[in-house]
């Protein structure tokens, strides 16, 4: 679903770009602990891929990645995991996020700090990813009265008049 | 550090800050949007390029280095897109670019 006016420079571009730019979103997330950066930045970054192909190509692009009726869902897991991972460790008589209190076999208290950490850091991205691709969503799409089967805009549709495209045949 | 690295990183940060500031003075001076954005897009690509192949030659060889090598490459391939796509969405919908008045002409 392209749109007749969009330039081949803006779709390959965008499509080698994507890419790189969602992979340096899970970089920022896993490395969040040394570096500067951590789940809201990862997840903005992962957002930004998924953002930049549907801007490219249409609403229908990425669905495979963040799909517009899961985005909400995907958000509420990625709480749960924030939230709970932090839950679960007053279970164990620790306070609030106080990773080294869940007692963990075989592995030492700062390896579960490290990890508790990481787990937090995951859910706060989902959350983060989801939320702005659903917000993108919705500004994008159209009311549902107004809903044509395939969704593609037709020439009627635009507003643009078709005379004021090209300015120089004027 | 030596002072070839030194004079180097210095030269390169001050092109890249003339270059931004040749852009700057034309965003305000230029007279329509096609000009503007011309302008614009040098101040994004070239200045900031020129400003980050300073700081890694400040840098020497190390990580810090090659991370800002990366952001060269992400820009150069970047920001001339991102101008292209904003002059062309301004074409499509009827921005007309600014000419000369002709003899005769109002």
């Amino acid at each position: 679903m392209t749109h007749k006016s969009v330039s081949i420079i803006i779709l390959v571009a965008s499509r080698a770009l994507a890419r790189v730019i969602q992979l340096f979103g899970i970089y920022v997330i896993i490395h969040g602990h040394y570096s500067p950066g951590g789940g809201f930045q990862g997840g903005a970054l992962l957002a930004a891929g998924v953002i930049l192909m549907r801007m490219a190509y249409g609403r229908e692009a990425s669905q495979s990645e963040v799909s517009t009726g899961a985005a909400i869902p995907l958000a509420s897991i990625g709480a749960l995991l924030f939230a709970g991972t932090g839950l679960i460790t007053l279970a164990f008589g620790g306070h609030y996020m106080d990773y080294g209190a869940v007692p963990v076999p075989g592995i030492e208290e700062p390896i579960v700090r490290y990890y508790g950490i990481l787990l937090v850091e995951f859910g706060i991205g989902l959350a983060v990813m989801t939320v702005l691709v659903a917000i993108f969503d919705d500004m994008l799409s159209v009311p549902p009265e107004e809903r044509v089967e395939g969704g593609a805009p037709d020439e009627s549709s635009d507003p643009v008049p078709v005379e004021r495209r090209n300015p120089m045949t004027r | 550090m030596s002072v070839l690295q030194n004079g180097v990183a210095g030269v390169l940060i001050v092109l890249g800050l003339i270059i931004m500031l040749v852009g700057s003075i034309g965003i305000l001076r230029l007279p329509d949007f096609y000009t503007r954005s011309h302008a614009a897009s040098k101040v994004d690509t070239t200045g900031i390029i020129f400003l980050l192949l300073g700081l890694a030659v400040l840098q020497g060889w190390n990580l810090a280095m090659v991370k800002l090598m990366i952001a060269v490459a992400i820009i150069m391939l970047a920001n001339p897109v991102a101008i292209h796509a904003l002059s062309r969405a301004a074409w499509m919908h009827g921005e007309r670019p600014w000419m000369r008045k002709k003899e005769g002409e109002d």
